[in-house]
């Protein structure tokens, strides 16, 4: 038996020849930092704002985002308006690959229903898993309005999703393999990395 | 019965797996035997090459089931003696657990003559002990002693003959006759529901156990009876460390006991239940890797007198089920004489003369048929013969075997030792490996 | 992993994982809409040989909150009592395109011949077999007691989530011989690093029973008192083991069984605070267990029932969910 979703591995993918950084720390912060901005303007204040991570980075950067909503306004709380998401029960590859462990899900302590949840997640790539999410959700209340923010948006859309926050659009080919590193996740130097071949995300 | 007119030289061969000799049979006997070219051959011999084959006395059952009459579906007559052939048997004794039971004259002489039209060995029936394997009243021993097929062994096979005083009569009875009564020791009170050896893997597999002193207390019981009236007694398929000291301590106390183990007890152990495949189901069940040393230690010293095959065919669908609904047994005709190779001669633990003892002289005294079977390897005797290849291996196969049951427990496995031919009575019922069929089969 | 058919062949990797992705099940349950649409798509059989209501329901209830459709096949009786074979059922199954095959039987080691023998692809689980195993309660036993003397009392993860067993000491008490949850238990408690001692009255243990990874007593008061376990596990005794029935009586009556290895008010004083009170059900309330140990606050037994559901959509998620042939996937 083997969970499968990989335990994020410590090795720095930034120091392998195939591999190019795209975004480096300084603009990974700024990004979110502007992520953060616009969730506030786009919800004309943070009332009602929750935020929902998929793992395993999207929890993170949901943590950080959290922190710079309640910067931008203290009225957020980061325990009751963060949680997250597993979506693992509602992806539509299961029988594709080996089975993939079941990931916790938590809800912020302020729920669901009835608020802006923002969907959290670090590569946006098919929308599959965003599709899986959206279920996940119906299941679990009613909010009134569901939001997506990502760090990357690489292209290759295979459903008709679309982000509301994007930090950076990244053209890319099918092929080539797109990674967030985050340093409470990877241990290394926040970055957003891309090689050649592979082809997953 | 005729015999065959045809006449063999077998060259080279290896007489108890003794100095090379050739061998001419003719008119039913060994008709010449010396030194190879010194002998006078017949222009029209057959000629059989056995350089470094073993030629060994015709192979004797004491312990058969060929299912007939009753269960035609699993064993006849006829494919279970051809399956003997096959395996270098010249003589069976079919047991009595057959629907109708053998235990009037009128069936143990049916029997008989389906095995005498058949052709490929000689079959003595066992006689039942109890009337329809009831263990409650004697059968009517007497009258198959001294019916055509002439039985000198009785078992209840399958059942035991628990009650002491039964059995008690029953060793007296057949003294009139010099039978012998075949005990199945299996306590039954101690056994009920029980599915294979009570012990570590029982226990970790959940199969209802069947403890060894379920098999060691009537075996006990039996010698102690046997030596208090003074008759012969045959102990079947012991299986358990414990079974074989107490025969040895009943022989040195010079009670009238022999014993026999299978094929199967000398290689095969419990550890083969955890796969659940009912092929490993067999009465008495598959013990431990000590029990198995135990009785190749009592087989090498003589406290075992033979082996015998328990041959057990059964049908596709009595096996094709749970553990607990499968039926009990397996067959072995095919394999015997290859699992006492390997377990016996190969290590060194016993020689070509010793496996002539165990599979054929000592069986043929133990069932009264040693006028015709088990006889010296030597010119005038019946040519009753096995000649057999022990550098040939061959991988089992259930479906390619002469018997009409697959339910060998050996498919698979690689054994050595090939039977090249048998003779019985200076017929080749076995030539090149292939079973032959009578001259004139189905006219008779 | 292929099936689930002793919890003698899990590692403790595999047990844990079973145990946290049970853990992740159990949230789900509490949430207004139980259902996940996991096994959309994926046939569930469950092919009972023997009469269970109670495990059946549990496993029906597992496949159904995964969306799995669930095909009832109750086959009482057995080849040889002329119902129809194994053999022929298992064909039948493969035939209908079972996707997984939850088999109780009365027999031992029917399910791994389900697996085994080539007659069908599906997944087996075994939910009971003869006096064999029961790994889905040995999982939800360790589920419960992970919960209840890890996870509460641990201050961490409050299901334990993570976590193994180790140095937590379980007694388990009654019929050893006849018990497949016994069997199971052993297996997988000494996996998570458990310590176990079975109870019984010296008819009721397995001969061959030195050779389990565990210690074995006569005494149950001795047991409670110097031992002082963390879970208490009753097994039932089944009628027919008091009676004359094909072996005889297992001990001389009732009475003097609930004496000697009943579980009662008074046995349960002999416990630390925190331990727990588990059965397997159904109870023989007044012989194994006193109603006042049922029903005491310590008692866990409706929580099992509970937790079994959990556990069972584990067993089934992580069979049926990943793709059979990926590599790593095998158990």
């Amino acid at each position: 038996m083997n969970p499968g979703t990989g335990m994020p591995g410590h090795e720095d993918p930034r120091t392998d020849p195939a591999t190019r950084t795209v975004l480096g720390a300084a603009d990974v912060a700024r990004a979110l930092t502007r992520i953060a901005h616009e969730v506030v303007e786009r919800a004309k204040g943070v009332d009602d704002v929750v935020l929902l991570g998929i793992p395993t980075r999207g929890v993170t950067l949901a943590a950080r985002l959290a922190e710079r909503l309640a910067a931008i306004d203290p009225a957020f709380d980061p325990v009751q308006g963060l949680g997250e998401l597993d979506v693992t029960m509602y992806r539509d590859d299961l029988r594709r690959q080996p089975t993939r462990a079941v990931g916790v899900t938590r809800l912020p302590g302020a729920g669901i229903e009835g608020k802006t949840v923002v969907l959290v997640d670090d590569v946006l790539f098919s929308g599959r898993t965003i599709r899986a999410a959206l279920d996940a959700i119906g299941d679990l209340g009613r909010p009134r309005a569901v939001r997506l923010a990502c760090l990357v948006d690489r292209g290759h859309r295979e459903l008709p999703i679309r982000p509301d926050f994007v930090g950076k659009n990244l053209p890319t080919a099918v092929s080539e393999r797109v990674r967030v590193l985050l340093s409470e996740v990877d241990g290394t130097e926040d970055a957003v990395v891309i090689s050649a071949g592979g082809g997953e995300r | 019965m005729t015999t065959d007119p045809t006449t063999y030289v077998l060259r080279g061969v290896r007489p108890l797996g003794g100095d090379p000799a050739d061998v001419v049979l003719a008119g039913g006997v060994v008709a010449a035997l010396g030194a190879p070219g010194s002998v006078d051959v017949p222009g029209d011999a057959v000629e059989v090459d056995g350089a470094d084959h073993v030629l060994l006395p015709g192979l004797v059952d004491l312990h058969t089931h060929l299912r007939e009459p009753g269960r035609e579906d699993a064993e006849t007559v006829a494919s279970g003696t051809r399956a003997a052939a096959a395996g270098g048997f010249t003589a069976v004794h079919a047991m009595a657990n057959t629907s109708p039971v053998a235990d009037t004259a009128g069936v143990v002489e049916q029997v008989w003559r389906l095995g005498r039209d058949a052709g490929f060995a000689d079959v003595h029936p066992v006689g039942a002990v109890t009337v329809g394997l009831a263990g409650e009243r004697l059968a009517e021993l007497g009258a198959m002693a001294h019916s055509a097929a002439r039985v000198r062994v009785f078992s209840d096979d399958g059942r035991c003959v628990d009650d002491p005083i039964l059995m008690r009569r029953a060793l007296e009875y057949v003294k009139a006759f010099g039978g012998v009564v075949a005990q199945h020791a299996q306590e039954p009170r101690l056994t009920e529901g029980a599915q294979m050896n009570e012990g570590v893997v029982s226990a970790e597999i959940g199969l209802a156990g069947w403890p060894a002193v379920a098999e060691e207390a009537i075996i006990a019981r039996d010698v102690l009876l046997a030596e208090h009236v003074g008759s012969r007694l045959h102990v079947c398929h012991l299986s358990t460390a414990g079974s074989v000291e107490i025969v040895r301590w009943a022989k040195s106390r010079g009670i009238d006991v022999t014993a026999e183990v299978t094929p199967h007890h000398l290689v095969l152990t419990d550890e083969l239940a955890r796969t659940y495949d009912p092929t490993y189901k067999v009465n008495p069940p598959l013990r431990t890797a000590a029990d198995v040393e135990a009785v190749r230690e009592g087989l090498a010293d003589g406290t075992i007198d033979i082996v015998a095959t328990d041959h057990a065919p059964h049908t596709r669908e009595d096996k094709d089920c749970e553990w607990a609904a499968a039926a009990f047994g397996m067959t072995g005709l095919e394999t015997a004489l290859s699992v006492v190779q390997q377990t016996m001669v190969d290590p060194g633990r016993m020689t070509w003369a010793d496996v002539a003892r165990v599979l054929s002289v000592a069986p043929a005294r133990i069932g009264r048929v040693e006028h015709a079977h088990g006889r010296p390897v030597a010119v005038g005797e019946p040519a009753n013969l096995t000649l057999v290849d022990p550098a040939a291996t061959r991988v089992v196969d259930g479906a390619a075997q002469a018997t009409a049951s697959g339910n060998t427990p050996f498919a698979g496995r690689e054994l050595p030792g090939r039977v090249v031919a048998t003779f019985l009575r200076g017929r080749a019922t076995v030539l090149d490996g292939a079973v032959v069929e009578p001259a004139g089969a189905g006219a008779r | 992993m292929k099936h689930l058919l002793s919890t003698a062949d899990l590692s403790k990797d595999d047990a844990l994982l079973l145990l946290d992705t049970a853990a992740q099940m159990a949230a789900t349950q509490s949430r207004a809409i139980k259902k996940l649409p996991t096994l959309r798509g994926r046939t569930v059989v469950n092919l009972f040989f023997e009469d269970s209501t109670r495990t059946r329901i549990s496993f029906e209830a597992a496949a159904k909150r995964l969306s799995a459709d669930v095909i009832n096949f109750s086959a009482k009786g057995s080849s040889v009592s002329k119902g129809e074979s194994l053999k022929d059922t298992a064909l039948t199954l493969h035939a209908m395109g079972a996707d997984a095959v939850v088999v109780r039987h009365w027999a031992s080691g029917a399910p791994y011949q389900l697996a085994h023998a080539g007659w069908l692809d599906a997944a087996v689980l075994n939910a009971g077999d003869g006096t064999h195993q029961h790994p889905t309660q040995a999982l939800l036993d360790a589920f419960t007691i992970r919960r209840h003397l890890v996870g509460r009392r641990g201050g961490g993860d409050p299901d334990g989530v993570g976590a193994d067993l180790a140095g937590l000491r379980v007694a388990i008490v009654g019929d050893v011989l006849h018990s497949r949850v016994a069997r199971s238990n052993v297996a997988l408690l000494r996996t998570l690093g458990a310590e176990v001692t079975l109870v019984s009255p010296p008819t009721l243990v397995p001969v061959g029973v030195e050779t389990w990874p565990c210690r074995t007593s006569y005494d149950l008061d001795a047991t409670l008192a110097d031992w002082q376990p963390d879970a208490v596990m009753m097994l039932r005794v089944q009628r027919e083991r008091m009676s004359g029935g094909t072996g005889g009586a297992f001990f001389p009556s009732p009475l003097e069984y609930t004496r000697y290895y009943g579980l009662d008010a008074r046995r349960l004083a002999l416990l630390p605070d925190h331990a727990i009170v588990m059965h397997p059900g159904p109870m023989n309330r007044g012989l194994e267990i006193s109603a006042e140990a049922a029903d005491s606050d310590r008692a866990v037994i409706v929580e099992q029932v509970a937790n079994g559901v959990a556990v069972r959509m584990a067993a089934l998620y992580l069979l049926l969910a990943g793709d059979p042939s990926a590599e790593g996937n095998d158990l």
